[in-house]
C-alpha cells in the first residue's frame, strides 16, 4: 500500500512555477529519497503535504483518503532551517510540540522521557536551548519530530550541521525507525547518504520530477555495462587497448567497457593475461545520476 | 481549539514567568509615586535652602510698592536707573525693574533688567502687582475707595449636578472626570504599543528562528496567531489587575497611615444633613468624595477593560500582520505608520477635543470610529455617555478588530513563510488579495 499518493500537483508561487503536475507514489514503510537541486520543488512539495500551504491543483491521499487536518498527528516533520525557542526548557518545549501534535499530556510525558535518554540528553531537560551545545540543541529538534510517533517521517536534510559523531546517530535513529515500519521520506542533495539510506527515489529539477523509481533499478537504468577487472601480475603486452588502466603495481585494476552479454568474453580473455582476483560491474553513483539529469534537463 | 488554548497557555506563562514581568508588575506602580515623591523632595529642600533674590525698583512715579515674597525682596532705595544696572552687571542684585514716568491710562516702558531671563512666575508676579497698584490708583483718582469695591466682591462657584432619567441627582466636577478620563485614556494608549510590540517580537523570533516551519506543520497559522494575541493580552490583563490591586491596597495603607478616615465614613458623617444643614455642602473633600461615588465605577471598569482589551485585538492583530512580513526587528519602521497615525490622531484628540469637550462632533466621531474609539471613548466614559452611543461604538470596535484580525491573517499566514525577500505595501497587498 501507498502511504502517500500525488497526484498531478501543481503550486505557483505568482509567475514562479514550484511543482508542474507532479505524480508520486511513496510505498509505506522504507525509505523514499526526495532528490534535487535547490530551487527545483523538494520544500514547496514537503510544505504542501505538511499542510503548511496548499496546492494549486492536483491531489494528495494520505493512506488512500484526501490529506486532512487530522493526518497531521501522523505526520512528523524535520525541516532543514531549524529552531527552537531559546528561553524555553527543553521538556517544555518538547511537551508543547507534541501537544500541538494532537497528543494528550500524559502520553506525551512518557515519550519525552524516554527519547531524551534514548539519546543521552536526559539531565539536560530542564536547561533552556540557549545553554545547550548545537549538537544537543539538534537532537532536541530530532525528537521533536518523531515523538508523536508518526506513521510518515518528513526529514529536509537531516544530516545538514550535525557533526559527524551526531549523524551517525542519527543515521542509526532513522534506520530504527524504518525497521519499526516507519515511513520516512528524505529529502536531500547529499548523495552519499541516498545510496546508503534509500530504498526508492524521485528526482526533481525545475518544478518536474524527472526521475523515479526503486534505487536499484534507476541505477541500473542508468548503467554503462561498465566493469572492473583485477588481475594479479598482468602480461601487460597483451592487455587490449580498450581496457583503461586504472591502477598498477602487483595488483592491476581496468575499467572496461562491454557490449551487453559480453562478459563471459570478457573473463575469458582476461584469464589469457593474468590471474582474476576481482571483477565487478560499475553502477553509476547517485551523484553522477544526479548531475547528468540535471544537466541533461538544463540543455534541453 | 484545544491547540489555541495551547498556544495562549504558553505565551501566557512564558511571559508571566519571567523575572522581569515580575519586577515591572511590581515597580511600576511604585515609580509615578516615587517620581512625584523626588519632585516633592527636590522642592521641600528648594525651599529649605532658599536665598533672597534681591530687585532694585527704580520708579519714577513713586507710586508703586512691589512687596516682597520669600524668593524675591523689593528694594526701593532711589538709586539712579544707571546705578540699578550696574548692581546688576556687578551681581550685588538680582534683577532691576526700571519703572518710567507713566500716563496711567496706557502705561508703558515699564522694563526689568536681569543677568538671566527671569521665571515666568517671576515675571507674572510683578506685572500682577504693578496692575493691582495703576488699578487702585486709577480708583483713587475716580473717587472711589477700594476697600469699598472690595467689600462689593462676591465670589460665586457654580455647583454642577447632573439629572438622570431617574431623577437621581448627582454632583458633578469635571476635573475628576478629565482626571479620569486622562488617565484611563493613556493607559490604553501605552498599553497597546507596549503588547502589541510584544506580539510583534515574538512573531518575529518564531519567524526568524524557523521555530514556524515546525509550528505550522501542527497548527493553522490563524490559530497560531489568535493564540499568540489572546496569550499577550492575558499577560497584560494580569498586570494591570495586579496593578489595581497593588494601587489600592497601597492607597489605603497610604490614607491610613496619614491619619485619614476611608472615604465612605467621611461621607456618612459629612453626607448627614444635620451635621451640614445644607443641601450640597461647600466642603471641597466633600465634594470630590461625593463626585466619585456618583460615577458609576463598575461601568466605567467595564467600559475601561471593554475598550482595553478591544483596542489591543484590533491593533494586536496588525502588530501580529507586521511581524509576519518582516525578517528583523529594525525593518519594522516601514510598517509602524499605520498604527501610529491613528493611535496619535486618538491620543491627541483626546486632549484637544474629548477631554475639553466630550459633547462635541469631533469627541463624537472620535468615539465611534474603532481606530480612534479605544482611547476616545474612555475620555467620554468617565463624563457618562448615551448608552446608545456607547453601544455603537462597542458593536463597530468589535466589527474593526474582526476585519484587522482577518487582514491580518491573510498577510500574517503568507509572511511567515518568506525569508530574505524585500516586501512592501505592495507585496502585502498581494498577499490580501490571494486566496
Amino acid at each position: 500500500m501507498n502511504i502517500l499518493e500525488i497526484q498531478q500537483l501543481n503550486k505557483s508561487y505568482g509567475n514562479n512555477k514550484a511543482l508542474s503536475n507532479v505524480n508520486l507514489s511513496i510505498p509505506s514503510g522504507g525509505i523514499f529519497g526526495v532528490l534535487g537541486p535547490n530551487g527545483a520543488g523538494k520544500t514547496t512539495l514537503i510544505r504542501i503535504i505538511n499542510q503548511i500551504i496548499d496546492q494549486d491543483s492536483g491531489e494528495v491521499l494520505f493512506k488512500n483518503q484526501p490529506l486532512k487536518r487530522t493526518h497531521i498527528k501522523n505526520i512528523g516533520y524535520l525541516p532543514e532551517e531549524r529552531g527552537l525557542y531559546k528561553k524555553m526548557k527543553v521538556w517544555d518545549q518538547l511537551i508543547y510540540f507534541t501537544r500541538l501534535k494532537g497528543l494528550s499530556s500524559e502520553e506525551t510525558k512518557n515519550k519525552v522521557e524516554a527519547w531524551l535518554e534514548r539519546l543521552e540528553i536526559s539531565h539536560w531537560k530542564h536547561k533552556r536551548i540557549d545553554d545547550l551545545s548545537k549538537g544537543m540543541a539538534q537532537k532536541v529538534q530530532f525528537i521533536s519530530a518523531v515523538l508523536h510517533e508518526p506513521e510518515l517521517l518528513i526529514l529536509d536534510e537531516p544530516f545538514s550541521g550535525f557533526d559527524p559523531v551526531n549523524a551517525e546517530l542519527i543515521k542509526n535513529e532513522i534506520l530504527s525507525l524504518k525497521e519499526k515500519g516507519v515511513t520516512i521520506l528524505l529529502s536531500t542533495h547529499r548523495m552519499e547518504s541516498v545510496e546508503l539510506l534509500c530504498d526508492e527515489i524521485a528526482m526533481f529539477n525545475k518544478s518536474e520530477k524527472i526521475l523515479s523509481g526503486k534505487l536499484k533499478s534507476v541505477k541500473n537504468q542508468f548503467r554503462t555495462n561498465t566493469f572492473e577487472l583485477k588481475i594479479k601480475n598482468p602480461d601487460t603486452l597483451n592487455v587490449p587497448a580498450t581496457w583503461h588502466c586504472m591502477e598498477s603495481g602487483e595488483y592491476h585494476s581496468y575499467h572496461i567497457l562491454i557490449e551487453e552479454g559480453k562478459v563471459n568474453e570478457l573473463l575469458q580473455q582476461a584469464l589469457g593475461i593474468g590471474e582474476i582476483v576481482g571483477f565487478k560491474e560499475i553502477l553509476p553513483s547517485m551523484e553522477e545520476i544526479f548531475i547528468q539529469q540535471v544537466k541533461m534537463h538544463e540543455n534541453g | 481549539m484545544d491547540k489555541v488554548w495551547l498556544v495562549i497557555k504558553r505565551e501566557y506563562l512564558s511571559r508571566v514567568q519571567k523575572k522581569s514581568f515580575l519586577l515591572a508588575t511590581l515597580l511600576t506602580p511604585l515609580i509615578f509615586p516615587a517620581i512625584m515623591g523626588i519632585f516633592i523632595w527636590i522642592a521641600l529642600d528648594d525651599v529649605d535652602r532658599l536665598y533672597l533674590s534681591i530687585i532694585e525698583v527704580v520708579d519714577e512715579n513713586n507710586l508703586f510698592f512691589i512687596e516682597s515674597s520669600e524668593q524675591y525682596a523689593f528694594s526701593f532705595s532711589n538709586t539712579s536707573f544707571e546705578e540699578a544696572k550696574r548692581m546688576v552687571r556687578d551681581g550685588e542684585r538680582f534683577g532691576a525693574i526700571h519703572i518710567p514716568s507713566l500716563d496711567l491710562s496706557n502705561p508703558s516702558g515699564i522694563t526689568f533688567y536681569s543677568s538671566t531671563t527671569p521665571s515666568i512666575g517671576l515675571r507674572t508676579f510683578i506685572e500682577n502687582s504693578l496692575k493691582r497698584r495703576i488699578e487702585e490708583q486709577k480708583l483713587f483718582e475716580a473717587g472711589i475707595d477700594p476697600d469699598v469695591l472690595d467689600a462689593y466682591r462676591t465670589k460665586v462657584t457654580l455647583q454642577t449636578v447632573t439629572l438622570d432619567i431617574s431623577g437621581e441627582e448627582k454632583i458633578s466636577d469635571a476635573s475628576v472626570n478629565y482626571i479620569i478620563g486622562f488617565i484611563s485614556g493613556i493607559l490604553i494608549y501605552i498599553f497597546i504599543f507596549i503588547y502589541g510590540n510584544q506580539i510583534m517580537q515574538g512573531v518575529i523570533e518564531e519567524k526568524s528562528s524557523r521555530i514556524i516551519e515546525i509550528l505550522v506543520s501542527s497548527i493553522r497559522p490563524f490559530q497560531l496567531m489568535l493564540g499568540k494575541i489572546i496569550g499577550i493580552g492575558a499577560v497584560g490583563l494580569t498586570q494591570f489587575l495586579i496593578w489595581i490591586v497593588l494601587i489600592g491596597s497601597l492607597s489605603a495603607f497610604v490614607m491610613g497611615y496619614l491619619g485619614l478616615q476611608m472615604p465612605q465614613q467621611q461621607l456618612m458623617e459629612l453626607g448627614s444633613p444635620e451635621l451640614s444643614g445644607q443641601m450640597y455642602p461647600d466642603n471641597n473633600v466633600y465634594q470630590t468624595f461625593m463626585v466619585l461615588q456618583s460615577i458609576n465605577f463598575f461601568q466605567l471598569i467595564m467600559t475601561f477593560i471593554f475598550y482595553f482589551l478591544g483596542g489591543y485585538l484590533l491593533y494586536g492583530a496588525l502588530f501580529a500582520a507586521i511581524g509576519a512580513a518582516i525578517d528583523a526587528p529594525s525593518e519594522a519602521q516601514q510598517f509602524m505608520l499605520p498604527i501610529t497615525i491613528p493611535l496619535l490622531i486618538a491620543y491627541m484628540g483626546l486632549f484637544i477635543f474629548v477631554l475639553d469637550d466630550p459633547n462635541s462632533n469631533a469627541s463624537f466621531w472620535l468615539s465611534i470610529i474603532p481606530l480612534t474609539s479605544p482611547i476616545a471613548m474612555m475620555g467620554r466614559a468617565s463624563y457618562g455617555i448615551p448608552f446608545s452611543e456607547l453601544l455603537l461604538s462597542i458593536g463597530l470596535l468589535i466589527t474593526g478588530f474582526i476585519c484587522t484580525t482577518w487582514l491580518a491573517g491573510k498577510i500574517y499566514r503568507i509572511g511567515i513563510l518568506i525569508h530574505g525577500t524585500k516586501v512592501n505595501y505592495k507585496t502585502i497587498w498581494k498577499w490580501v488579495k490571494s486566496d
